[in-house]
């Protein structure tokens, strides 16, 4: 019982960095209709800018860690949202129109030139960062076990909701998140009246980078271990929950996370932890066999 | 068209103006992850920054100046007229080059082994080339034929090297054994993975058959007992000349020949072995572009539900294209372990998968020759100037969002037409690039 407390808690901690990456394949799939498979190398070159910021205050001799830690999440958001809107503008936007597999095949390449872009300027090792946030509560004690809930841990998940709240409100609420539930209805129809959609996704890839880059810091600071390649299997993970949640839809994006952070903790937890990246993808290709609408999307019409 | 053209000036100031635009974006791009850069002094002690204004002014310089000239010609409508920039005559001419160049290459290939019988590296080289060219051409009836984009590929070149190795160790069945067993068990691979899920939409199908690439490497290095786990498979039987082994002992390829012993004899084998591999790929894949298989699987690429409506059965359709992009990649992967002796799972890593895709894509989906020469450039190109080794990968990624900005086709995007009314007329690029959704 403890045990699977301590693993409950592990599982949702990941699962809230899935999904805050997942948000961004599902936004971006909802509008478009195309899988940015460079996403999960933006949420690694928003861990890399997160790295770089902390080692530069620490050097500046800045150690208050709150405010350490404000400043490194807005520098990261910025930056890799910046990532963000390059990629759709360089990669994305000159497609618009191509026949059906280029915009993946221009992702596909997205993601190969920028996980060797860092490998090449930042290097091949892994790049540790010493603990920021240390300390913890215990919640739960007896002779043998401790259950602990760790201050990041804490900070991880308050971040990922107060994030998924403020996204909300922004989608639900705003002018612009009006104009990309226009979008995601019918791209050419929102242009015919008057949304501006050039814009409308150039803001999707920038507020799903910035969701990106969140995640990247709080995976550096829970890990406390970087490289070039995390991008790769986190993408792969979040990809997979944005699925299993129903892509295009939010709270699924959000759900689905948590289910894989959940269903990836706990089959290390009680198998193997050998196995737990072939968990993760095994669920992705049982979800798209049976369920390939997911938990919370809705069934796709196909148009001619 | 002409008549409606706007005219032609110099645009400089514009061209400034966007071309600092982009300057100060790749400011901010570079600014932290280029410019600063991240070391460890020792192995225990913690990350240190040092920072590089010389390499961070440089990358901004040159986004400047290539976003410059970008911005000049297209801003001056230098480029207005698409047409202008490859005239018909020169599309003309390069399938004519299209048509003899392969008889060329081929021609170079057989006498390859002959030029450089004594310079190792060449040979070895040439037969990296030829099971790269070899891996496209089959990756190519999945995503040039069927239009299908498999990005775990190499789970089945993986497959069959594994079915070689271990059939040989295990069974000590010999390489022309194992070979068709091998493709047949790819095949096999291809099929149960493809049932469930070739069902689902083109992007999905990448998604899922790259974790299942990823999925069959996790497995690969994890049970040990059966694949011997990281560690990999050595001392795996090297190929005998239909049963004469190559050594210099009496029942040696050498002595049975009349030869004087050389190791460069097995090499010079492995390499007619693949090059007689490739070509039989090749071979199968034009001739099947004439069956009704093939007319459907490019009847698929272009439009799927137009293809349910005639009647096709989809389904059966992809699961073939699937199976025999499988299976080729079966007969690479045991040509791979007899070649190598050795195999690991580093050797089947995404990656690899990626620069199969990669070649397919540069070379124009659906063009084997033009895959050929891409597999030369990329692979052969990349070995020869190994000093820019690590940059292979960056030109690949770049090179694959180029060509489908410019050329989605691929930069050979002429096409052989499958049927024709009494005379072949070649199809221009305007029209392959036409096709479109």
């Amino acid at each position: 019982m403890e045990y699977f407390l301590q693993q409950l808690i592990n599982g949702v901690t990941l699962g809230s960095i899935y999904g805050l990456i997942a948000i961004g394949y599902t936004m971006v799939y909802g509008i478009i209709g195309m899988i940015n498979f460079a996403h999960g190398d933006v949420f690694m070159v928003g861990a890399f800018i997160a790295l770089i910021m902390f080692l530069a205050l620490f050097a500046v001799g800045l150690t208050a860690v709150p405010l350490a830690l404000l400043l490194v999440l807005l520098v990261a958001m910025m930056f890799t949202a910046l990532y963000g809107w390059t990629v759709e503008r360089f990669a994305y936007r000159p497609l618009r129109g191509s026949f059906r597999l280029a915009p993946l095949i221009s992702a596909i390449g997205m993601s190969i030139l920028l996980q060797n872009y860092i490998q090449i300027v930042q290097g091949a090792r892994v790049k540790p960062l010493p603990p920021v946030v240390t300390g913890g509560y215990r919640l739960w004690e007896n002779d043998s076990f401790v259950v602990q809930i760790s201050n990041i841990q804490i900070i991880i998940v308050m971040i990922t909701v107060a994030l998924m709240l403020a996204f909300s409100w922004l989608v639900g609420q705003t002018r612009l998140g009006r104009d990309m539930r226009a979008c995601e209805q019918d791209l050419k129809m929102a242009s015919l009246v008057g949304v501006d959609t050039g814009r409308t996704i150039s803001l999707t890839f920038v507020i799903g980078a910035a969701l990106a880059s969140v995640a990247g810091v709080m995976f550096l600071l829970y890990y406390g271990v970087i490289d070039f390649f995390i991008g790769f299997i986190a993408g792969v993970k979040a990809f997979t929950a944005a699925v299993l949640g129903g892509i295009g839809s939010l709270p699924g994006a959000m759900l689905g996370g948590l289910l894989i952070g959940l269903i990836e903790t706990f089959w290390s937890a009680y198998f193997s932890s050998e196995y737990k990246d072939v968990a993760a993808f095994s669920v992705l290709i049982l979800v798209l066999i049976f369920m390939p609408t997911g938990i919370l999307g809705r069934p796709e019409v196909e148009k001619v | 068209m002409a008549a409606a053209m706007p005219e032609r000036k110099l645009d400089v100031a514009g061209a400034l103006k966007d071309a600092a635009l982009a300057a100060f974006v790749a400011f901010g791009l570079f600014s932290l992850v280029l410019g600063l850069r991240t070391e460890q002094s020792g192995l225990t002690s913690a990350l240190q920054l040092y920072p590089r204004p010389g390499l961070l002014f440089g990358a901004v310089a040159t986004v400047f100046a290539g976003r410059f000239l970008i911005a000049l010609l297209f801003r001056s409508n230098l480029l207005a007229d698409p047409a202008r920039f490859i005239p018909p005559q020169a599309s003309k001419g390069i399938a004519f080059i299209g048509r003899y160049a392969g008889i060329g290459l081929l021609v170079f290939a057989l006498i390859i082994p002959v030029i450089f019988f004594d310079n190792r590296y060449l040979l070895d080289l040439s037969i990296l080339v030829v099971t790269y060219i070899m891996l496209g051409w089959g990756l190519n009836i999945v995503v040039g034929l069927a239009g299908l984009l498999d990005l775990g590929y190499v789970a089945f070149y993986a497959v069959g090297a594994y079915s070689y190795a271990l059939l040989a160790q295990n069974f000590g069945f010999s390489f022309w054994i194992c070979l068709p067993l091998a493709g047949i068990l790819a095949a096999f691979w291809g099929v149960l993975l493809g049932f469930p899920v070739l069902r689902l939409r083109g992007d999905y199908l990448a998604i899922v058959t790259l974790a299942f690439g990823e999925i069959i490497r996790i497995v690969l290095i994890n049970w040990q007992s059966f694949t011997g786990g990281p560690n990999g498979i050595s001392g795996i039987p090297r190929p005998s000349f239909f049963g004469v082994p190559f050594n210099d002992g009496p029942d040696g390829f050498a002595a049975t020949f009349g030869l004087s012993f050389t190791p460069s004899h097995r090499v010079v084998f492995l390499f007619y072995l693949i090059l007689a591999l490739a070509l039989i790929t090749n071979y199968f894949t034009i001739r099947l572009r004439r069956l009704p298989i093939g007319r459907a699987w490019e009847a698929l690429r272009e439009d799927e539900i137009a293809c349910r409506s005639l009647g096709i059965n989809t389904t059966h359709t992809k699961l073939t294209a699937f199976a025999l992009g499988a299976m080729f990649a079966g007969f690479a992967g045991s040509f791979f372990a007899t070649r190598q002796g050795f195999i690991s799972p580093e050797s089947f890593v995404f990656h690899e998968s990626a620069m199969i895709l990669a070649i397919v894509v540069l070379g124009g989906m659906g063009s084997q020759l033009g895959i050929a020469v891409a597999a030369l450039v990329m692979v052969g190109g990349f070995e020869l100037f190994r000093e820019f080794a690590q940059y292979r990968m960056i030109v690949f990624g770049l090179a694959m969002i180029g060509i489908m900005i410019w050329r989605p086709r691929g930069l050979v995007s002429h096409r052989e037409p499958s049927v024709h009314l009494q005379e072949k007329k070649p199809i221009p690029a305007a029209v392959v690039e036409g096709a479109r959704q």
